[in-house]
């Protein structure tokens, strides 16, 4: 209902032709034109004055009917626009509002008869009743009476409803009256209701205890809560299946007070032991480097000769006076070897000592054990290296477990268990017996070679064999000169036999015998001296090596009464080995502080290898052992010393290609069928 | 006892070994032949370090443990190793 609509009924289209009228008008227009022109002019200009850009048209052109049409479409909206649709997914034309508003008011008319109107309607009938009831008296009373009639009068109640409105209409007619407020009769009361002002109550406790905890989760951390937990329960189970006891409680209480006592260090034992390790490859890393790696480059024009590279160096401070008198090796720990540690000296004896030593730490011995008497001769035993076999300058012998914390021996012989009455020159252990008890071999001055048999706490003894009286070649008037029994100074068992050894003795003789008969099988009249060391080969069956102090080195063959190879090296000879790589070398120390190696294989008349290891005034060397694996030699000497050394390549020949123990044996075998050609 | 305590006076006493310490549980230094300062920091930094590569292994398998750490650096060698959650630290000098 705005002026809207009717601007929409007003717009038609219509077709206003100007026929004739076109003339007239734009005939008007000229004379507009020029009438303008004239008025502006000022004065009366008569003649058509045109403005410049005047369109200029023949009179054919001006006659032209033009036709206009006026309809409703706006000139200025668009007629062409699209829009895209999804749903048919195309452009749609879309209707354009040719509309153009110009006015537009809005009113506040109201139509009676719609539903706006009628409410309206009743809204201010309502409120004239009102009104009209404040006022009057009367007027209520008419209301009412009339209110009530339709009341009365079911039927009439819509002529009477009709009544009431031209009543009411009349009414409020009738008491148009503003309703103002009448300031003397009504007046405004107002109260405020009190507020409670607000208050805030609190108390503050005291907060619970904190303490921040912070804690990592780890994998490992996991699995050791897990570890805990299977151990507290295996405890458990254990208390519940052990009576507790007062004794129980008493030990513990021990073990509590231990352990106040003494935290710190122990625990760090291990870790100490291998740090010490540490330092010591850090100091003596030159050492290590050289001996894993080193070999002599000047070899190869040496050749055939060869060095040995002096490693390292052992010494224990408190062993400064005694001299070395063993050397063993380890089979097991190939670093580890044991030094026996007394005197040569008849004279001067004193207690001994037995060492372990590693060349994974050089500057301490790992085991020391304090003897009463000197050391003169160690063994190993083959399997169970922790088992260690001593003999004494008294004649006793005793076995030492490596494992156990003690410094005693676990076995001892004492002169109520048959020990010998001079001093024990060689120990060697033996294969166990049939009851598979441990047993070792010792030969002595005093002409015995006994068979010591570890039997739970004791040790038995069984003579072997009494080295057979020797008969002077002079009277028997000299009793006192000759021995009536022959000291044995030197035992070796066969490598491969078990049951063969042979035994050296003091005059010079070797023994060929067997263990389960006291049967001498042979006799070698090997040297004019006492004989200190015979060693069999390792790889061959027959052969054998006796040193002596008459400064002589013999190779024998046992079937042979007289040495197959006679060395004589012109100083006394201290100690001689064979090598465990090859069947033909073997090296020898002089007291003269040198150490001969010799391979017979390349050259059977000399040492490959002389060399002074240590000062000949200073020191004697005593004993010398070949390193089961590495090729390593170590020299003791009479000063406590021990030094190890490398033999350089030339040394350490192998024929090529072929290795094994018969290759071995073949070699030796073609060495002394050379040998023996002359014969 | 007797033989750690003669153990570690001998390593004290090995040649260019500058310091020792021992350090417990807590990662208190018990036992020091170097100064004061120098030993807190070194104990201190030398746990942080041995517990960071304890955990580096003990992540790839808990069933693993860090028994020695060995720090070469330009002018010594550290060493330290772990026992029972006691760390005993070597500084050596080697002699090149």
């Amino acid at each position: 209902m705005s002026v809207r609509d009717t601007n929409v009924g007003a717009r038609k289209a219509s077709n206003v032709q100007k026929a004739p009228g076109v003339k007239s008008t734009k005939a008007a227009n000229k004379e507009k034109d020029e009438e303008k022109t004239v008025e502006i002019g000022g004065g009366h200009i008569k003649g058509l004055i045109k403005p410049p850009d005047q369109l200029k048209l023949t009179e054919a052109e001006l006659k032209e009917k033009i036709t206009r049409v006026l309809n409703t479409q706006n000139p200025h909206a668009p007629d062409n626009i699209v829009r895209w649709t999804f749903k048919d997914r195309c452009f749609k034309p879309c209707v354009v509002d040719h509309t153009i508003h110009i006015f537009e008011l809005e009113g506040n008319l109201v139509y009676k008869n719609s539903d706006e109107g009628r409410r309206l309607m009743l809204k201010q009938g309502l409120h004239e009743e009102d009104t009209g009831l404040d006022i009057g008296a009367e007027s209520d009373k008419e209301r009412t009476e009339t209110s009530t009639t339709p009341v009365e009068d079911g039927g009439e109640v819509e002529e009477a409803g009709e009544e009431d409105r031209p009543d009411s209409a009349a009414s409020k007619t009738d008491k148009k009256e503003p309703k103002i407020t009448n300031i003397f009769n009504s007046c405004d009361r107002a109260t405020q209701t009190l507020h409670n002002p607000p208050r805030e109550i609190n108390c503050q406790t005291e907060p619970p205890p904190r303490s921040s905890f912070s804690a990592s989760a780890n994998q490992w951390e996991i699995y050791d809560a897990y570890v805990q937990e299977l151990q507290k329960q295996e405890k458990n189970k254990e208390k519940q299946k052990a009576a507790p006891s007062e004794k129980d409680e008493k030990s513990q209480k021990k073990m509590m007070l231990m352990e106040t006592q003494d935290i710190d260090l122990n625990k760090v034992s291990k870790a100490a032991k291998v740090l010490e390790r540490m330092v010591n490859l850090n100091i003596f890393d030159e050492i290590a480097q050289d001996f894993a790696y080193y070999e002599d480059p000047a070899d190869e024009f040496k050749f055939p000769k060869g060095t040995l590279l002096p490693l390292w160096k052992v010494k224990y401070d408190q062993a400064k006076k005694l001299s070395v008198t063993a050397l063993c090796w380890n089979n097991k720990y190939p670093d580890l070897f044991g030094v026996g540690m007394g005197s040569y000296n008849f004279c001067k004896q004193g207690s001994g000592m037995l060492l372990f030593y590693t060349y994974k730490n050089c500057s301490f011995p790992e085991y020391i054990y304090p003897t009463s008497s000197g050391v003169l001769c160690l063994d190993i035993h083959e399997e169970r290296t922790y088992l260690v076999a001593v003999g004494f300058y008294d004649g006793s012998v005793a076995v030492y477990n490596l494992k156990t914390e003690g410094k005693e021996p676990i076995y001892k012989s004492t002169a109520k268990t048959g020990k010998h009455t001079a001093p024990v020159w060689q120990v060697c252990w033996q294969n166990d017996d049939m009851d598979s008890n441990h047993n070792f071999y010792s030969v002595s001055s005093d002409g015995r070679v006994v068979s010591w048999t570890l039997v739970k706490n004791e040790l038995v003894f069984t003579d072997i064999i009494r080295l057979p009286v020797i008969p002077a070649e002079t009277e028997e008037t000299e009793p006192a000169q000759t021995p009536l029994i022959a000291c044995g100074t030197s035992m070796d068992f066969h490598k491969q036999i078990d049951y063969l050894f042979l035994v050296g003795t003091q005059e010079g003789k070797i023994y060929k015998c067997k263990t389960y008969s006291s049967k001498i099988l042979e006799t070698y009249d090997a040297h004019h001296m006492r004989v200190d060391t015979v060693k069999w080969n390792h790889f061959h069956p027959k052969v054998f090596i006796s040193c002596s102090s008459d400064w002589t080195i013999k190779m024998w063959d046992y079937t042979i009464n007289t040495p197959v190879l006679t060395f004589d090296l012109k100083e006394p000879i201290g100690d001689i080995a064979w090598s465990p790589y090859s069947s033909t070398v073997f090296a020898a120390v002089t007291t003269d502080g040198n150490v001969h190696v010799f391979d017979l294989n390349i050259n059977k008349y000399e040492a490959l290898c002389q060399q002074l290891v240590v000062d000949k005034k200073k020191a004697k060397l005593t004993h010398i052992a070949f390193n089961p694996i590495h090729p390593i030699i170590i020299v003791g000497d009479d000063r406590g010393n021990v030094n190890s050394f490398k033999l350089s390549p030339n040394l350490r020949k192998k024929p090529k290609g072929k290795e094994g123990p018969e290759v071995e044996a073949a070699k030796m075998e073609t060495l002394l069928s050379l040998l023996r050609k002359p014969e | 006892m007797a033989q750690v305590e003669e153990t570690l006076k001998r390593i004290e006493a090995s040649k260019g070994v500058i310091g020792t310490i021992l350090v417990n549980a807590e990662g208190i230094p018990i036992r020091t032949t170097l100064d004061n300062s120098t030993t807190v920091q070194y104990a201190e930094l030398l746990c942080q370090l041995s517990m960071l590569a304890r955990t580096t292994v003990r992540d790839i398998d808990p069933q693993n443990d860090l028994t020695f750490l060995r720090i070469r650096s330009k002018k010594h060698e550290i060493m330290v190793a772990l026992e029972n959650n006691y760390l005993l630290i070597v500084i050596q000098n080697p002699c090149e």
